[in-house]
């Protein structure tokens, strides 16, 4: 424990900005997979275990995109676009078969995924770890804020992270395909008989979760190493995120990833043995004190 | 649908049987075949994370086995060699050892496992007393702790402490001339990171007393975001960084580390990054990074070690890594062991191993020598450079004095109750 580092930090303003923007940039892209997670839960009511897969994919087809074009607006294009047609088949050819189905099935089903994608992912692009390479445009100096480090790569993605955040919670509040996909979370035999197609909906939501975690891979790449199993670790922390936030809340898994990326930054300096253990920390006071999570709705 | 089976004898058996009926009139010409043949078995990691290194094992294996074989064999006998995955997994690494010398009848062992899985390696050969070179385990108690010593296990990788003696004296160099006190380090959390960076340290404050560690990081093998790593070092403003993260970690933490321009802030120590397997990967590497040699075509600059590398690369279409050269030379001495003793008996061979000098690529002056009284390798090219973004990626390395690793490691050894 170094307590002293801690407050040192939270009394100096320089080291107060460098921290703060780390843990934003941790705990956007954590959002970003992890929001996918809790809406596939909260309208399909699956755990989809093979979610981290669709961030790993996002990540490679960044990285061919960008070999390919060099354009780096392209190569996040192809992350996001290339996991969301993904997502769209994935849910229609597999995971439609088993709604309602024992959740051991449904788990067999996603892990067996989560093996075969890595798999893929072997035969396709080597065993060997990748790198994507930092586009030049943002080969820049780091700006410094207060005296704190701030990189311009990470304003951008925390800015993008931020976009798809009020998109998605606006679009799901107000619009109408919004209320479409509620109504057909809470009641789906209703929506059914109204005469919507309730297969597009779930379709279309699992796309979109798959393109968000899609979208995060993507914007990763550029800074994380690609291995065949990279989604596995972030799975892992975006279901924390979502036990955190609640299962299926949107609000939730911000707020969650949030805290999970400023609990890492700052307890690197108080806590550095002990970083990892506090997650799970909080998560399990989190659990005793609210079960259903920050934001989980209480069960009817 | 429910399949039936008709009475009598099926398709698949009369072509089973025939299969069987074939075998057995081939079986003796396959034995006889066999008598002259030796089998050489190896596990080693061929799927999971490390697979690429695995590989490179088995690539420098066949790519020395092709030319003993050409030169007539392991006195006299062709050598058959059998590869193993083992996962990774100590126990799996145990078991596909047992299997290969008690089923597949293989006479010697290449050890390509990890420490990890090489402790557990070493216990079969223990055993089954079958001769064994442990290739890639860096690990120095396997050969420097006298309680691991049997006479029929030997190793050809490089040794952690003369790693650490080698790296420490070069930082301290550089720590002296430049006014580096203030250091921290960033290692991965396991055995390896937490001994490697322990012994660096011991060695850079040795040579260097006024050096102080002001932060240390451990983050977890295989994590993906260094973030918080990167921003924590900031805070401290260290003068140095040693940090032994290896394979995609690192090059994982230079993406992560550059945006925060924090090479330009530090001097870096990074021993595992003059690897073409990391060395290639990285897209923008940092100039002025420094590291140990791992493998490097141009170190020791000889135009037998470029060759080498060369001809592996036009092999396989990629450059050899670390454990390449680890592996070759396993196959080197073993070849010359068997020509001293005009046998392929492990027991023969093991004699006659000991303390054997042979000319090899991967010497610092041209050979290296299997040390007679530990059984490891000694006179392999050691040293330290700095990166520059293309190749030759380290121009200028600095070789280490295998005369004063002598003297520390006999010294570290006393320390360590070992002589």
């Amino acid at each position: 424990m170094d307590l002293d580092a801690l407050a040192g930090c939270l009394s100096s303003s320089a080291c107060l900005v460098t921290q703060t923007t780390s843990g934003l940039i941790i705990g956007m892209l954590l959002f970003l997979v992890a929001v996918g997670l809790t809406l596939i839960f909260g309208v399909l009511k699956v755990v989809n275990f093979s979610h981290g897969a669709f961030y790993m994919f996002g990540a490679y087809f960044a990285m061919t995109a960008y070999q390919l074009t060099g354009s780096f607006a392209l190569a996040m294009l192809a992350g996001a676009a290339g996991t969301a047609i993904l997502g769209l088949i994935f849910e229609r050819v597999f995971m439609s078969r088993v709604y309602g189905a024992d959740v051991l099935m449904q788990l067999l089903v996603c892990y067996a995924f989560v093996l075969i994608f890595d798999d893929v992912v072997r035969i396709i692009w080597g065993p060997e770890f990748k790198s994507m390479g930092m586009p030049s445009a943002f080969q820049v100096m780091p700006l410094f804020v207060a005296g704190g480090v701030v990189p311009p790569y990470y304003l951008l993605l925390i800015g993008i992270a931020l976009v798809a955040a009020i998109v998605l919670g606006i679009g799901l509040s107000r619009s109408r395909i919004g209320k479409v996909i509620r109504a057909a979370a809470h009641n789906p035999g209703m929506v059914s008989a109204l005469g919507i197609n309730t297969g597009l909906i779930y379709g279309g939501v699992f796309a979109l979760g798959g393109m968000l975690a899609g979208l995060a891979g993507a914007l990763a790449a550029p800074v994380r190493s690609l291995t065949p199993g990279m989604g596995f670790s972030v799975l892992i922390e975006s279901f924390i995120v979502t036990v955190i936030g609640g299962m299926g809340s949107i609000l939730g898994a911000l707020i969650g990833a949030l805290l999970l990326g400023l609990i890492r930054s700052f307890g690197s300096l108080g806590f550095p043995l002990f970083t990892e253990g506090l997650m799970y920390l909080f998560m399990v006071i989190v659990l005793v004190s609210k079960p259903t999570g920050l934001f989980g709705k209480e069960a009817a | 649908m429910t399949r039936t089976r008709r009475p009598g004898i099926s398709r698949r058996s009369t072509l089973a049987l025939m299969g069987a009926g074939a075998m057995t009139f081939a079986a003796p010409w396959v034995a006889r075949a066999q008598a002259k043949t030796i089998k050489v078995g190896m596990p080693t990691i061929l799927s999971g994370r490390v697979a690429q290194l695995g590989t490179s094992s088995r690539n420098a294996v066949m790519l020395e086995v092709e030319k003993v074989n050409a030169a007539g064999g392991l006195a006299g006998r062709q050598i058959e060699m059998v590869i193993r995955d083992s996962k990774g997994q100590p126990q799996e690494a145990a078991r596909v050892a047992r299997e290969l010398v008690n089923t597949d009848g293989c006479e010697l062992l290449i050890d390509a496992e990890a420490s990890s899985g090489a402790f557990a390696v070493h216990e079969v050969a223990r055993d089954l007393g079958v001769f064994c070179i442990h290739t890639n385990s860096e690990t120095s108690a396997l050969t420097a702790d006298p309680k691991q010593h049997i006479p029929n296990a030997f190793r050809t990788a490089r040794q952690g402490v003369h790693d650490s003696i080698v790296g420490g004296s070069y930082a301290a160099a550089i720590a002296k001339a430049k006014g580096l006190k203030k250091w921290a380090t960033c290692s991965p959390d396991y055995a390896y990171g937490r001994d490697t960076t322990a012994e660096f340290t011991l060695y850079l404050k040795r040579f260097a007393p006024e050096v102080e560690i002001i932060s240390e990081s451990w983050p977890k093998l295989f994590q993906p975001d260094y973030t918080e790593v990167v921003t924590k070092i900031l805070q401290a403003k260290p003068q140095a960084l040693y940090s032994c993260l290896w394979g995609g970690d690192l090059t994982s933490y230079i993406d992560q580390a550059n945006i925060y321009a924090m090479f330009g802030q530090m001097e870096v120590f990074a021993v595992n990054m003059a690897d073409y397997t990391a060395l290639t990967v990285v897209k923008n590497l940092p100039k002025g990074i420094h590291s140990g040699n791992r493998y490097i075509k141009t170190f020791p600059t000889t135009p037998e070690n470029a060759a080498w590398g060369d001809a592996y690369k036009a092999k396989f279409n990629e450059y050899p890594t670390n454990w390449s050269w680890e592996n070759a030379t396993a196959i080197m001495l073993m070849a010359e062991a068997a020509k001293k003793a005009n046998s392929a008996d492990g027991k023969k061979i093991a004699e006659a191993l000991k303390g054997l000098t042979i000319k090899c690529p991967f010497g610092a002056d041209g050979t290296v020598t299997m040390r007679g009284d530990d059984h490891t390798l000694v006179g392999y090219a050691i040293g330290w450079g700095t990166t520059i973004p293309q190749e030759p990626y380290v121009p200028e390395i600095k070789a280490g004095d295998w005369k004063t690793i002598f003297e520390l490691e006999a010294e570290w050894k006393k320390s360590k109750g070992y002589a």
